[in-house]
């Protein structure tokens, strides 16, 4: 690591502030992604602000026709929350295959989020369940939130503070993992929303994304027989040493398949 | 004594410090003054070094000394050798260049070290090291392990002509041609066996130390072999005379052969100790790990096997292309040779067979042993043609085993590959592991897996090695530039307790107990009032170290030896004592006793008598209770066995699962169960990772692209299934213990058990052969090809 100021402030405001005074400063929310990148000195920031003291950030709640989630709820505390498992049990199950027993205690979903790695499994379940993403300054539509690679609308330096997840008639994640990093190779997530039937795609692009045609197949017959015949272009997709574009775009349909029959049997 | 002599599943006597957190590893060692050390590695694969800019690196806070190979040079420290010489095919002998300790003129490979920053603390000297400006002039990368001998492809070594370092045969090559003439079937396969990172889970650290007050120098260091580290520190890179340095390897985490080897860090780190006179400790990160541990195995091979009607094979013919890397590592070249080509007969009475081999450089990292070294390599090739021979036979893959195996009254067996097989009996190994799996009602659980949508298949995978790595006479006849005996010495106390010293090294194995043991159960003395001390020349007379599965074969069997000269002198000693005939005397259980007596003395009182001897047979013998040993054994050894796996393949996303395992193991006498049940578990992980997961990949510049745990998969518990461990025993007729060895068993063994069961579940489809690592990826698309 290069030497950098710590802070661990216990209000947003004056996270926030501090943000603003030193424009080379960032945000540590679980670092999972950071502090390997700090120790492999790939990154060099003035201050590190750490979210973690930040006690309305931790806050999980059920209201009504949503469940509300805080920046800094570890992915352990989403998969374990009873009121998450009655309501969106999908989103638990997501959460309870991120990583290994010290990633899910450590690592937050607003952290995941905001860094949008393109094998992510967090950016599925917004995409997928219409989620809101609430920041310090505005509420942001999960289909307006991710813009590519590691990339989001949110400013530089703006705190996400919760993630609203309406809550679905039903949802499923099915992940397929990189062996090593346990990351997604491909990871969907299909959910039957007020919105309609909604599938997100996670690991198999650039960024999280829809799949237009299967979400249309799904809304006249929420079966995986309804898209068993909807096939992906592998143009635009990832490929790396663990999958081909090609095999990617075919386990899409594998595991949308296996979401739907997830979904089902809940 | 039964209950911790020989055959007992003592608990491990070392477990207590290690799950305690009180290990004492070479990072856990810090000395006065200390200093620390960052080197400066080339991010290219293959350039020229032009200028090297040190002076901002010399200015920034802390820094004592930036060193470059220009500085060594002109010290006149040598290159690190490669200690085993290879004749070639042509009689002309290999081309072995020099491994500078940093690099001079070009740099080979990502990684390898350019300058070499000390600094009073760990981040200034990183700090520095990033100020540290060197030129390149990039040229492009040789990487593929097909081309490299192309004349056209980017040369490594100016003296070595088409980065070839050798070309070598072993077997009797008309012979064979013969074979094939007159063979009425013919199996080919190509194979490739797939690169390994040896990931131990301590990383390599080296802390040097000078006392200038003698001109001596320390060197604490991750090592599997400090003697040998000693002599080619001393006389091949000559950075201290042997007697003025102590190499010292304390407890080490994990070594899967990487830590055999002397490397060029450790050797700059002893180096700069002496200019600066101040200890410096070097302790590498993961990323370097990655980067500059000796990687294994990278062979690419074409195998053939003829037969004649019955599925008898009368010839098989091998050739490899070895991956050397980019330099040679201390044994690069003895791992595809003499660790590979003499495996060639497998278990089988294959009646000719020649083995050519072809090492190659690239700019790749170094490539040496890891865990059985050659053997799994050559097993890995066998027992696939022999899969495959049966395929195109129609015969079941055991039943064309049978047929083949050495028969038990063949042994003494002069194989056609120069080793001589002592012992064997194959063919109770594979009914054991056979109806232990229930291998005749296979087809009705192929047939419920397909009922669920899955393929089921079954893999068979019969062994052996050449273990208990030694005979000196024989080895330097192959080339070796050591010997390879073991050393113990037994030093009782006054008090009746005792201290044993072994030349061999534990990372792992678990010999402080094991090695106990033996001693115990020869001397009649309790385990708890045994100590075992491993890892230092200074306190141990000599020593080769552990690898090649030879610690118990070879290091046990000398602690045997010094057990027997303990006993010998008792004998005389209590003799005087109890005013009897010294051939009156018999030893048993810890006792003198005066044959067909009730007067005895026990081992105990004898060691009190030897170090106050005040009446003591001082005219026939020496006080004190101390002996030495060194044992070099006649001939290798050579445990076999079976293993049988069953796999499921999910054909959607190519994933395997292996559902059952089953080992039978010969390793000769046992002397403690449960560690090598631990051994044999941790063995086949290690197989089934090279099998399944593991793979390091470059990209056509040389970039390591599986360089961290993100991308280099290692096995985990969930990977393997609950193993179904069991025996034979056939005695290894020549060493005192009748012990074979254990450690690499699993390894070897498990790669080709686990392909041959893939390719049987999927053998419906037409699929025959499936590489290495079999990842869901390569497994889909080996499905998708079959399809198509």
């Amino acid at each position: 690591m290069y030497d950098f100021a710590y802070h661990r402030p216990d209000n947003l405001d004056d996270a926030a502030n501090i943000l603003k005074i030193n424009p080379e400063a960032t945000v540590l929310a679980g670092g999972m992604t950071l502090i390997p990148t700090l120790k492999l000195r790939l990154a060099n920031p003035s201050d590190v602000v750490d979210l973690s003291a930040i006690d309305s950030l931790n806050v999980l709640s059920v209201a009504g026709e949503k469940v509300s989630v805080g920046a800094m709820t570890t992915h352990s505390d989403v998969s374990t929350s009873k009121e998450l498992m009655e309501t969106i049990p999908g989103l638990s199950r997501l959460a309870k295959g991120i990583g290994d027993p010290h990633v899910r205690h450590r690592g937050t979903i607003g952290g995941s989020v905001a860094n949008n790695d393109p094998a992510a499994d967090y950016p599925a379940a917004v995409l997928a369940l219409n989620a809101s993403v609430n920041t310090i300054s505005r509420t942001i539509n999960a289909d307006e939130f991710f813009t590519g690679q590691f990339a989001t609308v949110l400013e530089e330096h703006e705190i996400i503070t919760s993630i609203d997840f309406p809550i679905p008639r039903r949802s499923a994640y099915e992940k397929f993992s990189n062996p090593a990093s346990r990351y997604a190779i491909v990871g969907v997530m299909v959910a039957d929303t007020e919105a309609g039937v909604r599938v997100a795609v996670t690991g198999a692009g650039p960024s999280v994304f829809r799949v237009a045609k299967m979400e249309e197949a799904l809304s006249n017959d929420f079966s995986a027989d309804a898209i068993a015949g909807i096939t992906l272009s592998a143009d635009d997709l990832n490929s790396d040493i663990h999958a081909s574009s090609e095999y990617r775009a075919h386990l899409v349909s594998v595991m949308a398949m296996r979401a739907v029959n997830s979904a089902l049997t809940q | 004594m039964a209950d911790d002599g020989i055959g007992a599943s003592v608990r491990r006597k070392e477990d207590q410090r290690f799950l305690t957190g009180k290990g004492h590893f070479t990072d856990d060692i810090s000395r006065p003054g200390q200093v620390y050390a960052r080197f400066v590695r080339s991010p290219h694969a293959h350039a020229s070094i032009g200028n090297i800019d040190t002076s901002a690196a010399l200015s920034a806070p802390g820094v004592l000394g930036v060193y470059t190979g220009k500085d060594l040079a002109e010290d006149g420290v040598g290159a690190v050798p490669c200690g085993w010489t290879i004749t070639q095919t042509n009689g002309e002998l290999w081309n072995a260049p020099p491994h500078e300790v940093l690099a001079t003129e070009k740099v080979r490979y990502v990684g390898d070290q350019v300058a070499l920053v000390v600094a009073e603390t760990l981040e200034q000297a990183r700090d520095a090291a990033e100020l540290v400006s060197v030129e390149y002039e990039v040229l492009s990368a040789n990487v593929k392990l097909d081309q490299a001998s192309n004349s056209d492809t980017a040369q490594l070594h100016e003296s070595v002509p088409n980065n070839t370092c050798f070309v070598w045969g072993l077997g009797d090559e008309e012979a064979t041609k013969s074979a094939f003439n007159r063979a009425k079937h013919i199996a080919k396969l190509d194979l490739y066996n797939n690169r390994l990172v040896p990931n131990a889970i301590e990383p390599r650290v080296a802390l040097a130390e000078r006392d200038s007050g003698d001109d001596s120098c320390t060197l604490y260091v991750t090592s599997q072999n400090p003697h040998l580290a000693r002599v080619i520190l001393s006389a091949f890179v000559g950075l201290v005379p042997e007697h003025k340095l102590r190499v010292v390897s304390p407890d080490v985490g994990g070594g899967f052969g990487s830590k055999i080897f002397v490397y060029t860090e450790e050797c700059a780190v002893l180096w700069a100790a002496k200019q600066i006179d101040r200890p410096i400790k070097w302790t590498a990160d993961r990323s370097e790990s990655f980067l500059s541990d000796a990687h294994g195995r990278d062979h690419l091979t074409h195998v053939e096997m003829a037969m004649d009607d019955d599925g008898k094979f009368l010839g098989m013919r091998v050739d490899t292309t070895a991956n050397m890397g980019a330099y040679l590592s201390n044994f690069a070249s003895l791992i595809p040779t003499y660790l590979h080509g003499t495996l060639m007969q497998g278990l089988y009475t294959t009646e000719a067979i020649y083995c050519e081999v072809t090492a190659v450089f690239t700019n790749t990292t170094p490539v040496d042993a890891v865990r059985g070294a050659g053997r799994p390599e050559a097993t890995y090739l066998i027992e696939r043609i022999v899969d495959e021979s049966a395929r195109i036979m129609g015969l079941d893959p055991a039943e064309i085993r049978r047929r083949n195996f050495i028969p038990s009254d063949a042994f003494p067996y002069q194989t056609q590959v120069a080793l001589e097989y002592d012992s064997g009996n194959y063919g109770p190994a594979l009914d054991k592991a056979l109806s232990t799996l229930d291998y005749k009602n296979f087809e009705t659980r192929r047939a419920n897996s397909e009922t669920e949508g899955k393929y089921r298949g079954v893999g068979i995978s019969s062994y052996i090695e050449a273990c208990g790595l030694a005979p000196s006479q024989v080895i330097g006849s192959l080339g070796a530039g050591i010997g390879q005996f073991e050393a113990a010495e037994i030093r009782f106390n006054a008090t009746g307790n005792v201290t044993v010293f072994t030349g061999s090294h534990s990372h792992g194995q678990g010999h402080e107990t094991t090695f106990a043991q033996v001693a115990s159960e020869r001397l009649g003395v309790p385990i708890e009032d045994i100590d075992v001390v491993h890892g230092d020349s200074g306190r141990i007379p000599f020593g080769y170290g552990t690898y090649g599965s030879r610690s118990l074969a070879v290091g046990g069997s000398a602690i045997v030896k010094a057990a027997d000269k303990i006993i010998e002198k008792g004998r005389k000693i209590a003799a005087h004592l109890l005013e009897a005939s010294e051939s009156d005397i018999e030893f048993t259980d810890g006792n003198f006793t005066v044959t067909g007596t009730d007067r005895s003395k026990s081992i105990a009182e004898i060691a009190f008598a030897a170090y106050v001897p005040h009446n003591y047979p001082l005219d026939e013998v020496e006080p004190g209770l101390d002996e030495s040993a060194f044992y070099d054994p006649p001939n290798f050894t050579y445990p076999f066995g079976v293993h049988v796996c069953e796999v499921e393949v999910d054909a959607d996303t190519g994933e395997v699962s292996i559902e059952r395992w089953v080992a039978v193991d010969d390793f000769g006498n046992i002397i403690n169960p449960m560690i090598v049940h631990g051994q044999v578990h941790g063995g086949i992980a290690h197989g089934v990772g090279q099998a399944l997961l593991e793979n390091a990949v470059y990209d056509e510049s040389g970039q390591l692209l599986s360089g961290s745990f993100m991308d280099y998969c290692m096995p985990r518990a969930t990977d393997v299934p609950s193993f179904e461990i069991g025996q034979t025993v056939t005695p290894c007729p020549h060493n005192p213990l009748g012990v074979k060895g254990c450690g690499e068993a699993g390894a070897i063994a498990a790669p080709p058990a686990v392909i041959n069961g893939i390719v049987n579940a999927l053998s419906s489809l037409g699929v025959t052969h499936v590489e290495m690592p079999a990842t869901p990826q390569t497994v889909w698309q080996t499905i998708q090809n079959a399809k198509t």
